[in-house]
C-alpha cells in the first residue's frame, strides 16, 4: 500500500511511508507553518484569553500568491470582473471587513493541521528497512486531509496550475524539467489526499 | 415589498427614493455562496466538503461538484448574509474558494 491510504476497521487510517517519504512530508508540513506564521500575539496583555477574542486580523489579502489563495477574499472573484469602480471598492471594503474578523481563525486552523501532520510524523518509530506505518485516529485523519490539501493547493500555485489542461502538462514534463521534482510531491499528495477522502466519506 | 411574511426579522423600511440607488443591499433578497472552480482541489474531496458541511446528499454533492467542475462555480448555499459569511468562513477552512454575494437574478 505505498502512497495509498486504507482504512482502519472501527475507524482512522492508515499508510506505510518509507524515512524519505516521511522527511518530504514533515519538510512540506513545516514550510507550510513558515508560510502561515505564527499565531498573533495580541500586544500588551500577556496571555489574556479575552484580549485574544477580540485581536482583529488584516484587512488587506496578502500579497504571495500562496497566501492569497490559502486567504481567499470572501467577496468579489469570477462573475464580478465587470463591476463598476464604484461596485468594486464596495466588495474590496466588504472583503477586508470579513477578513479582519475571520483570517487569524483560517490561519490558525490552518497551522493546527499542519502542526498535527508534523506530531504524527515525529511519533512513529521507524522500523527495520527505513520504513513505519503511520496509523491516524478519525481526527488526525481530518487534520491531514486538511493539510494534504493545504499544500497541495501552496505546490499547484507555486507550479501555476490554472486549469485542467496545466495538470495534463504536468503529467508528460521530461526529467530533465527543474520543476520536476515538485511536480511529483504534487502528484503524490494527491495520491495520499485522494485515498485519505475515501476512508473518510459519510 | 408588503409581502414580508411574519417570521421574518423587522426591518426598516426604506424609504423608496433609496431603492433607486445603486447597490444599496435589499433585505429581502437572499445572499448565496458560491464555490468556485479550482484544478487543485480533489472532486472526491469537493464532494465531501459538500457532504460533510452541509449535510447533503451524496447525490446532491456530487451534483454540486460536477456544476463547479464543468460551470466554473455553483451556488452551495442560500440565507441570510450571515449565514453565507459563516459558510463562506468554513469554505475557506476546507480550502475551497467561496465568495458571497446577493443574489441577483
Amino acid at each position: 500500500m505505498p502512497g495509498h491510504f486504507e482504512p482502519i476497521p472501527g475507524g482512522g487510517a492508515a499508510v506505510a511511508l518509507d524515512e524519505v517519504e516521511i522527511s518530504i512530508i514533515r519538510s512540506l508540513a513545516v514550510q507550510l507553518l513558515e508560510l502561515i506564521g505564527p499565531g498573533e500575539e495580541p500586544a500588551g496583555a500577556d496571555g489574556d484569553p479575552f484580549a485574544e477574542l477580540f485581536t482583529q486580523g488584516p484587512s488587506e489579502p496578502p500579497a504571495d500568491p500562496v497566501l492569497k489563495r490559502l486567504l481567499p477574499d470572501a467577496y468579489g472573484g469570477p462573475g464580478t470582473e465587470d463591476a463598476s469602480a464604484e461596485q468594486a471598492a464596495e466588495l474590496r471594503s466588504y472583503s477586508a471587513e470579513f477578513r479582519r474578523f475571520t483570517e487569524n481563525d483560517l490561519r490558525a486552523r490552518k497551522r493546527d493541521d499542519a502542526l498535527a501532520v508534523i506530531r504524527c510524523l515525529d511519533a512513529l518509530t521507524v522500523a527495520g528497512e527505513g520504513g513505519a506505518v503511520l496509523k491516524l485516529s478519525a481526527d488526525d485523519s481530518r487534520c491531514w486531509l486538511g493539510a494534504l490539501n493545504d499544500l497541495r493547493l501552496a505546490i499547484g500555485t507555486r507550479l501555476d496550475v490554472a486549469d485542467e489542461e496545466d495538470t495534463d502538462i504536468l503529467y508528460r514534463l521530461p526529467d530533465s524539467d527543474p520543476r520536476k521534482p515538485m511536480v511529483m510531491a504534487y502528484l503524490w499528495l494527491g495520491g495520499l489526499q485522494e485515498t485519505l477522502v475515501e476512508t473518510l466519506m459519510p | 415589498m408588503g409581502q414580508v411574511s411574519s417570521a421574518a426579522p423587522a426591518e426598516i423600511t426604506r424609504p423608496d427614493a433609496d431603492e433607486e440607488t445603486f447597490a444599496v443591499p435589499e433585505p429581502d433578497v437572499p445572499w448565496i455562496t458560491l464555490v468556485h472552480n479550482d484544478p487543485v482541489n480533489l472532486m472526491s474531496y469537493v464532494t465531501y466538503v459538500f457532504q460533510t458541511y452541509f449535510g447533503y446528499s451524496k447525490e446532491k454533492a456530487t451534483k454540486l461538484m460536477l456544476d463547479v467542475h464543468h460551470k466554473g462555480r455553483a451556488v452551495v448555499s442560500t440565507g441570510s448574509r450571515e449565514e453565507m459569511e459563516r459558510d463562506v468562513q468554513a469554505m475557506h477552512g476546507y480550502g475551497l474558494w467561496a465568495t458571497l454575494q446577493q443574489d441577483r437574478k
